[in-house]
């Protein structure tokens, strides 16, 4: 039939910019970005000087150019990361036995584990992510694609949560700058939320079993596809941590969590 | 395998359910053949076990399924048990939010086909088909999110004939809907009932639309089984009466009211140059906050009934927050005036809490959203306790208001576990509980009248037009033309970022 559209064509459609370098990080399969950020995560566990961690924060910042990460994303994420950089430095600094040189490695570090995984988050869609978890690292399908249909759900409650607020105000109900009138509403509304999510949750529920959702075996609508760049990639991590390790013993910095 | 263009035959004996952890049937005793290709309207008062008549036949009823309970009787899908044949129907509920499962529209609709096994070539000519059987009016990459209510419907049906069902079940399809997303989607399911070969069964409330859609109509009794069974103009004309006087919407039997005339009024809200935006939407690919309204000045006058309407998004839910001073404009106020003003000179959104639930009553579309306590009786006490009044006073008080309201037999129960026109009646009760002398000034409303039937809907527009008569301001939002022609004397249209006001018997003529 000539008026179906072939997937590929959907693709297409979907990443108006597919080929360009500024958003290659998004193309990269998800199971790959997943197993990067887990082998840079624990590869730099087992570390605490600055230069390891420094090795491998320099190279996940050489990504952010090739993330597609808007402006308006990079800052809603990027204040809280220095942040939590900044306060864990702070924290070691203050009641560290390390000195400043232990208190930047402690900020380094926390930065340099988390980077990957903020990265990994921000350049992948929930459904592909769904996808190669299925797909690629051979996940169960039904917490897979229940998860996936509950992320669709967060907007929903958010909006619920608003209104149980005005809901509140309206039955005259304000804390009136007493915290335990404060926390004693937030608890109601809090049920009264819990409520309404079991409720939305069942309906969405009956509807996926509707759709026959756990009557055999399943087909995948959406191929995710694995490539050489995908397998570089995971590759590139173990030698990015390689590397890390390599310097801080060559400059004589490297210090093991338990030593 | 029985031929797929044809529809299946459904066949209940002696069938009855009984959800979990309840004492009643919700249907006992139900004998009933639908043949292949039937179209059947099912029929019954609220609480009659309509859709859960629906969900047995989409087998999703029974012990492992998403609803359980106790089941008697058989009911077959083509001679074998529903649960067996769930791939062979499609099921289309009221509200399209909880029915999408997926982010992308296109990977939404093959969702079904994929749980069916069907290969991947084949998944997206059924995509591509389905969307365009529903004049789907976007790509399949369109994400659901940015969807309006009744395209997100359409795209639900969608989902469900992508599966070639040989029954579809249809459950008040149009009930969360805007006039226009509802008149599209019954134009739909005509469509649908017209071209295919599948067996329709079909709930809804308002029963006039539908009619010529269907050519059974079928009404079950709550706890019981059919009760009247035949043609649509036969069981009308001989149930008709009898069915009105239940509570279900039938045609040329719907409520007529006879309300008592109002007062002269005087202003009693004034909205100066409010801009209203929307809440900004939680995560990284949310939306920021928009502009909904521009410069809105309004008046809100009392012995009057102010109706909101427009389609679903324009702001009206924004507006009547910012009238019911529950949240702030983003700039502009509205200013108390007349009474009001004498209690307290600042703009709403600066009045304390329990000051302004004595003055503004506040009933939301989902009542379960503003009970704050765990019985019906505490609920309606709540507020004279808190305003000072004295126990046995309130007592007294609130016993008056249960009697009006009919609450008084549910006077221990949880507010959670009542019916939904018990919980609208509800929800009603306390907001008028807070006000002096048994209702606030201004009573402002959300959908006050959505999903109930004609008896709880009869009792909502006396009551309100009651407290007009005693000079009371009633401001409502509203997709209920029959609510808008009885009881509004101003209606203010919502859309296009703006506000403006026509007189209701205007949009008649205008018709």
């Amino acid at each position: 039939m000539s008026t179906v559209a072939p997937r590929d064509d959907i693709v297409a459609e979907r990443e108006p910019s597919v080929g360009g370098a500024r958003t290659w990080l998004r193309r990269v399969n998800p199971a790959a970005k997943l197993l990067a950020a887990l082998i840079m995560a624990f590869g730099l566990l087992v570390v605490v000087d600055p230069v390891t961690g420094g090795v491998a924060l320099a190279a996940g910042l050489a990504l952010v150019p090739f993330s597609g990460v808007g402006r308006r994303t990079l800052l809603l994420v990027g204040v809280p990361f220095l942040v939590m950089g900044l306060s864990s430095g702070v924290v070691n600094l203050l009641f560290g036995e390390e000195g400043a040189l232990g208190a930047l490695g402690a900020a380094i570090r926390v930065m340099a584990i988390a980077l990957p995984g903020v990265l990994a988050g921000v350049t992948t869609d929930p459904t592909d992510l769904a996808d190669a978890l299925v797909q690629r690292l051979r996940v169960p399908e039904r917490p897979a694609l229940g998860a996936l249909a509950a992320l669709r759900l967060v907007p929903l409650l958010a909006g619920q949560w608003r209104t149980l607020t005005l809901a509140r105000r309206a039955r005259g109900l304000d804390a009136g700058g007493n915290p335990v009138t404060a926390a004693a509403i937030f608890a109601g509304k809090v049920f009264a939320l819990l409520v309404r999510s079991i409720r939305t949750g069942t309906l969405l529920a009956t509807a996926m079993e509707a759709r026959a959702f756990g009557t055999g075996p399943r087909t995948q609508a959406r191929n995710s596809p694995w490539g050489n760049g995908d397998t570089a990639v995971v590759a590139g991590a173990v030698l990015v941590v390689a590397a890390a390790h390599g310097t801080s013993l060559a400059v004589g910095t490297w210090t093991p969590l338990f030593g | 395998m029985p031929d797929p263009s044809q529809g299946a035959r459904v066949e209940l004996a002696g069938w009855g359910w009984r959800h979990s952890g309840r004492r009643e049937w919700a249907l006992r005793g139900v004998d009933l053949t639908i043949e292949p290709g039937e179209r059947v309207l099912l029929l019954g008062a609220s609480g009659a076990g309509k859709s859960t008549l629906l969900h047995a036949m989409a087998g999703l009823t029974g012990p492992e399924r998403a609803i359980d309970g106790e089941q008697e009787g058989s009911l077959l899908v083509d001679g074998e048990p529903a649960a067996a044949r769930r791939g062979g129907t499609g099921l289309v509920a009221q509200d399209p939010e909880t029915q999408l499962v997926m982010a992308r529209a296109g990977d939404d609709v093959a969702f079904g086909p994929e749980n069916l096994g069907v290969a991947r070539e084949e998944i997206w000519r059924r995509v591509d088909t389905a969307l365009r059987e529903v004049g789907f009016p976007y790509g399949p990459q369109r994400s659901t999110a940015a969807l309006s209510g009744g395209e997100k419907q359409r795209l639900v049906v969608a989902g469900a004939l992508a599966m070639r069902p040989r029954l579809l079940l249809l459950d008040e399809p149009t009930a969360n809907l805007d006039p226009e997303g509802a008149w599209v989607v019954r134009g739909l399911v005509a469509r649908l009932a017209e071209t295919r070969g599948a067996t329709l069964v079909l709930v809804e409330h308002r029963v006039a639309e539908v009619t010529d859609l269907v050519d059974r109509v079928v009404v079950v009794e709550p706890g019981g089984g059919v009760v009247a069974d035949g043609p649509p103009h036969e069981v009308f004309t001989r149930h008709g009466a009898d069915l009105a006087a239940r509570g279900v919407w039938v045609p040329g039997h719907e409520p007529r009211v006879a309300l008592p005339a109002a007062p002269a009024g005087e202003t009693l809200l004034e909205a100066v140059a409010c801009v209203l935006r929307t809440p900004p939407e939680p995560g990284l690919g949310g939306a920021g906050p928009r502009t909904v309204l521009e410069s809105v000045n309004e008046t809100v006058r009392s012995a009057g009934a102010t109706a909101l309407t427009g389609p679903n998004g324009a702001g009206k839910s924004t507006l009547l927050a910012a009238l019911a001073g529950l949240a702030a404009p983003h700039s502009g106020e509205v200013r108390p005036r007349g009474p009001l003003a004498a209690e307290d000179t600042r703009p709403l959104h600066r009045w304390p809490a329990r000051r302004l639930a004595r003055r503004i009553g506040t009933v939301f579309q989902h009542a379960e959203d503003q009970f704050v306590t765990t019985t019906v009786r505490d609920e309606l006490r709540f507020a004279p306790l808190r305003a000072g009044m004295r126990r046995a006073e309130a007592d007294v008080w609130v016993t008056e208001l249960m009697e009006r309201l009919r609450l008084a037999p549910l006077a221990d129960e949880h507010p959670f576990t009542l019916s939904g026109g018990e919980k609208r009646r509800l929800s009603v009760a306390t907001a008028l509980s807070s006000g002096p002398a048994h209702a606030p000034d201004v009573l402002v409303l959300d959908e006050p009248t959505f999903g109930q039937d004609t008896r709880t809907w009869r009792e909502l527009v006396e009551l309100l037009a009651d407290l007009r008569a005693q000079g009371r301001a009633i401001v409502m939002a509203t997709h209920d033309e029959l609510l808008l022609r009885t009881l509004a004397d101003v209606e203010l249209r919502v859309g296009g970022g703006r506000v403006h006001r026509a007189a209701p018997h205007a949009r008649e003529e205008a018709r």
